[in-house]
């Protein structure tokens, strides 16, 4: 078979399609969203777009307990929503093989946080695996499939942005042909209320020590043997810098499987070197294991840092010890003025914060998920708050609740795929909990950050085939609000609409209607 | 090892010039590795790309400071800022476009003139050109990504040959828009002798 060039998404894509993944249902989020769209070319796979993480992996679950191998994938905050389900579907195990794709964001190219997934592993008491370039994510996922059927466990693959987002060289083969399995009534195993879930929990621990033993006799977990005076314990991007920076001159164990941990194997690696490196970005999760079983030869945190991404020559400066040999004078580079990204020229989005801010200036803005929030930088500089998908509206109702003398001056605003995902909750809790918030959706018929996924409200479904169409404000009526405005984006007087909506002093929300101009463009 | 930083603004096509990179070194049976950014720095900010092949296995799918054969900038602000990517005596193939950021749009800061002698004083060997006129020209302004890597294939040798580029374009490329990339590529390609017309 050909090599092709294959982003690591597209290669993690065809390995599920090789497995013979028969669903899969995610809700996009950079850098993950490529997962599923490549998918969803694969006829045979049925792919969906959820309204969130939570709502896609219990869909997954549900295919799995049908019999089919199933998948959802989605970026390191979305396994936050979906943090529900996965952790009791550790307990009721699977039928059909069940994975769950993970992007992290060192670096926080597009993320509001830069949390470490591996701990949602052990917390869940899984499985996960962690691939390092596209081959193996195609490799990987097969594996994925595999152990989650022989050991009865969701199976989550974890990857990091320099992983989904590289194209290296991977192979293809055939889909495997594989049955429907047969779904049997099993209350014991799929019904977790306590009296099931406590033999349950037991099945569960007895699952990891299992694991263990796997971890230390199987091909995902491997020693390299050098020179011997240097090791390096490394999985993921992670792996490929440290063989970069420092080829075959130093001892590698190279986990392709971080949780569980195979502590036998990590024992015998970091007795066979004088010292261990413990390369990981992000959070101190595999130093810390060592460091308690007993392991003192292994360097990790002290050296390298705890935020971002890093690179060769970060390693090849910490463990070779060559203080950046040229270090230029790049003071001159600093003064260059920044290009930060913005709203596109056109887009909607712009004159309904630039007319708010004149119609109301001192209002409070509650802001969410979406290419909005570039509202926040200069010129218009107009978001008080970001911090997780659908928050604007609790944090408006939040801030109104303990604060009430700022009634007619806090609005809360997301985009129509960020409300459908989790915005809808916290509205429906402003009416019961009687607050008078006023909420814009911006509405521009699609998915814009992660690059245009159609959704709920936009009349397609992920295959591109016609959906029924969520009437928005047939759904904000239903959930009790009374005011409820279609307003143009474009419209000079946007501000006042706002204005008069927020003076009203009930629930209120202004739908602002107008698709995205990238979108027009696509279409053209 | 050749290693090419492609530096832009989200939305000028660096992504289909890192593809095109990525596919010539494929044929020639090379290992590749290429890594993208999508997302929110695509919406007009500073995106970077990487390219790396080699005979040998490829590592890393970034490039190091100080680490880059060849940078390929699509505006000349961005050829200045990732110019300490470049190593000594490196090229840098800039083409001549300005764009300003936000800090300039809003009196905030001055475009900087003096972008290709920072470049040069890095020791760095500039070649500049202007791509947009030969997209231009060639009939397609979208073109400017495919002109660059003509500029590029007739300024230094990266071990791949004229006909082996225009192979891997016409394997790229949709045909519905083959022939103007081509024409971008060829008078890319001579650009030295490129006059605006």
């Amino acid at each position: 078979m050909s090599r092709q060039l294959m982003l690591g998404n597209e290669a993690l894509a065809r390995g599920a399609y090789e497995a013979c993944v028969r669903f899969a249902s995610s809700y996009p989020g950079t850098p993950s969203t490529e997962i599923t769209e490549y998918l969803s070319r694969y006829e045979p796979v049925k792919t969906e777009w959820a309204p969130n993480e939570k709502t896609a992996v219990e869909s997954a679950i549900g295919a799995s307990i049908a019999g089919a191998r199933a998948l959802s994938a989605m970026k390191h905050v979305g396994l936050n929503v979906a943090a529900d389900p996965l952790f009791t579907a550790s307990y009721t195990g699977v039928n059909g093989g069940l994975v769950i794709c993970v992007a992290d964001d060192p670096g926080m190219h597009s993320s509001q946080n830069e949390q470490d997934s591996r701990h949602y592993a052990r917390a869940s008491k899984t499985l996960m695996l962690e691939p390092s370039d596209s081959e193996e994510c195609r490799l990987f996922v097969k594996k994925a499939f595999e152990l989650s059927e022989i050991y009865d466990t969701p199976v989550l693959l974890r990857l990091t942005t320099r992983v989904a987002h590289s194209r290296s060289l991977a192979q293809t083969r055939p889909r495997e042909e594989l049955p429907l399995k047969l779904y049997k009534k099993d209350p014991g195993k799929y019904i977790m209320m306590p009296a099931m879930a406590r033999v349950r929990h037991g099945i569960v621990e007895e699952r990891i020590t299992k694991l263990i033993s796997l971890a230390n006799d199987c091909d995902l977990n491997l020693i390299e043997n050098n020179n011997r005076s240097v090791g390096i314990m490394a999985s993921g991007i992670c792996y490929q810098y440290a063989k970069e920076a420092l080829g075959d001159s130093v001892s590698y164990l190279k986990l392709g499987m971080v949780y569980p941990l195979p502590d036998g194997l990590i024992k015998e690696f970091c007795s066979l070197v004088d010292v261990c490196y413990v390369l990981e970005e992000l959070d101190p999760y595999i130093e810390e294991h060592c460091k308690n079983l007993g392991i003192n030869n292994i360097i990790g945190k002290e050296k390298f840092s705890l935020l971002g991404e890093y690179n060769s020559k970060i390693v090849r400066t910490v463990v070779l010890g060559k203080e950046s040999e040229e270090t230029d004078d790049n003071s001159s580079l600093n003064d260059l003025p920044g290009r930060p990204p913005m709203l596109c020229p056109g887009c909607p989005h712009r004159n309904i914060f630039e007319s708010i801010k004149v119609a109301i200036p001192d209002i409070i803005v509650t802001g969410d998920i979406g290419c909005y929030t570039l509202a926040a930088l200069p010129p218009i500089g107009m978001l008080d708050t970001c911090v997780c998908m659908g928050a604007s509206v609790g944090m408006a109702h939040g801030i109104l609740k303990v604060d009430p003398g700022r009634a007619g001056k806090v609005v809360a605003v997301l985009g129509d795929s960020t409300f459908i995902h989790s915005g809808i909750t916290g509205l429906i809790n402003a009416v019961y909990n009687d607050s008078p918030i006023t909420v814009v959706i911006l509405d521009n018929s699609t998915t814009g950050m992660t690059g245009h996924q159609d959704n709920p409200a936009t009349g397609r479904n992920l295959k591109g085939d016609p959906a029924v169409k969520l009437d928005l404000k047939k759904l904000c009526r239903s959930v009790g609000v009374r005011r409820v405005v279609i307003a143009d984006p474009y419209d000079k007087s946007f501000g006042e609409i706002v204005k008069s909506e927020l003076e009203a002093l009930e629930p209120s929300v202004v739908i602002a209607q107008r698709p995205c101009v990238l979108l027009k463009s696509k279409n053209r | 090892m050749t290693s090419i930083l492609i530096a832009g603004v989200g939305g000028q096509g660096t992504l289909l010039a890192s593809r095109i990179l990525g596919n010539v070194a494929l044929k020639k049976g090379f290992d590749v590795k290429v890594s993208e950014v999508h997302g929110m720095s695509q919406r007009g900010g500073s995106v970077l790309t990487y390219v790396r092949f080699s005979e040998t296995e490829v590592f890393s799918p970034i490039i190091d400071e100080g680490g880059a054969d060849i940078l390929l900038a699509f505006e000349e602000l961005e050829a200045a800022r990732a110019v300490n990517y470049l190593k000594k005596g490196g090229l840098a193939i800039v083409s001549a476009q300005r764009i300003n950021p936000l800090p300039v749009t809003t009196g905030v800061a001055e475009y900087p003139e003096n972008s290709l002698e920072i470049i040069r004083s890095k020791s760095a060997e500039v070649v500049s050109v202007d791509a947009l006129g030969i997209a231009k020209e060639a009939g397609n302004v979208k073109t400017v990504n495919v002109a660059l890597i003509g500029v590029l294939a007739s300024s230094v040798d990266v071990g791949i040959t004229k006909e082996e580029w225009l192979d891997t374009l016409t394997e790229t490329i949709p045909e519905r828009l083959l022939e103007v990339n081509l024409k971008a590529f060829e008078l890319g390609y001579d650009h030295k002798n490129y006059k605006k017309l």
